[in-house]
């Protein structure tokens, strides 16, 4: 498949170098707040990305017949709509999840990366790059909390996506879970040090 | 009364939007470098939850509730909200055209503030528990108190945040660490100051 060199970057940016979390600093509510665990963030990653690649299609579709004026309320509903769907497709299929997710869920209609996007690229690009940058975007987030979760998840209780994995000995021989992770905290601050890392990586490529 | 009292001071505090549940952050962070656009915004959160939350009840007692619409409820909260923060943009700009010249980017940006729409659904999910938990919201007045109550929680951790940052401006951090990553370290430790509220009782 030969992609434009525009098309590919529309992709691969948000994934490094423009990442919405780290860079854009947009949808941090929920990328912290569904981060104890890794199966939310996984679901949460995966639900943003399907949701942002389709919003971005519908709008860049229509983008050409929406009044500039009630542009924030016609993406709104679409966004609405898709996550609604999304949120009952959860609830008949993965119940303990999207209880656990709670209002979170919902709250992705306001995920600032949403709108960002749809602003910023949908409204003036065509629906093949849209594509494009929908799904870079989300899994650029994606990939935000699962690292964040992991972390948390890991040295919260030890496992990794309910599996215990630091085995008994180790905790026979003194080792303790730390119970901050499970605090709102930690989050904000392991999202600080993420930040840090990327920064000062970036700084040398450059 | 009691117990929209206990639920006020229970939002501001130990439930607080910012620092239990992270609503509201991208506005939070990017808005929090001086202290005067901060307490603006604030006061604009606070008025459009104040507005927002309780409409929103009533459409969930009363009309979605009943008819088994409960699905629906994302969108038309979300249009309820977006109208309002709508309307008082125009009543600012009309009102207070100062207001209006530093706030006027982030007032559209409040209709995707999610401490404003995670209020309501919040609320959604408190109308069902038991009225005795202090958490519960039973009726009209309690959804006042949560409204007033987490949009005040939401100024006081703006504010706050706003103040030490023009403090920080001053001190030597490490350079890929400036800016936004620092902030988020601080917000943490905020967060954990916030959290030896979470005992509270009234």
């Amino acid at each position: 498949m030969a992609l434009s060199k525009k098309t590919k970057e529309a992709f691969l940016g948000p994934l490094n170098a423009n990442n919405p979390v780290l860079v854009q600093i947009l949808g941090i509510c929920s990328a912290l707040a569904v981060t104890v665990q890794l199966k939310p963030a996984l679901v949460m990653g995966i639900s943003v990305t399907i949701i942002v690649a389709l919003s971005n299609v519908v709008i860049a579709l229509i983008r050409k017949s929406i009044p500039m004026r009630i542009r924030i309320i016609v993406q709104l509903v679409v966004v609405a709509a898709l996550v609604t769907i999304v949120s009952e497709v959860l609830k008949a299929f993965a119940y303990d999840v999207a209880m656990q997710l709670s209002v979170y869920i919902g709250l992705i209609i306001t995920n600032c990366i949403l709108m960002g996007r749809l602003e910023a690229f949908a409204m003036t690009n065509n629906v093949k790059d849209s594509l494009m940058d929908g799904l870079g975007n989300g899994l650029g987030y994606a990939m935000i909390l699962v690292m964040v979760a992991f972390v948390r998840e890991l040295l919260g209780s030890g496992k990794l996506l309910g599996f215990q994995v630091i085995p008994q000995w180790c905790y026979d021989h003194g080792y303790s879970n730390c119970g901050m992770m499970f605090m709102p905290a930690m989050a904000l601050i392991l999202v600080g040090c993420v930040i840090w890392a990327h920064r000062s990586i970036n700084e040398e490529n450059k | 009364m009691e117990h929209a009292i206990s639920l006020f001071v229970r939002t501001i505090f130990a439930d607080n939007m910012i620092f239990a549940f992270f609503l509201g952050m991208c506005s939070f962070l990017a808005v929090s470098k001086d202290v005067k656009t901060s307490a603006g915004l604030g006061v604009a959160v606070i008025f459009v939850q104040t507005i927002t939350l309780p409409v929103n009840y009533l459409l969930q007692v009363h009309v979605l509730a009943p008819l088994g619409l409960g699905y629906l409820s994302f969108i038309l909260f979300i249009a309820v909200i977006a109208a309002i923060t709508q309307l008082v943009e125009m009543i600012v700009e009309k009102v207070s055209p100062s207001l209006y010249a530093t706030l006027g980017i982030f007032l559209p940006l409040i209709a995707v503030n999610c401490a404003i729409m995670g209020g309501s659904l919040f609320m959604q999910q408190r109308v069902l528990l038991d009225p005795e938990n202090v958490k519960a919201i039973a009726n009209l007045g309690d959804a006042f108190a949560f409204a007033v109550g987490s949009g005040l929680g939401w100024m006081l951790a703006i504010v706050c945040l706003a103040g030490i940052r023009e403090k920080m401006e001053y001190n030597d951090v490490p350079k890929p660490l400036q800016g936004i990553g620092i902030t988020f370290i601080t917000v943490g430790l905020m967060a954990l100051a916030f959290m030896c509220f979470s005992g509270l009782n009234i």
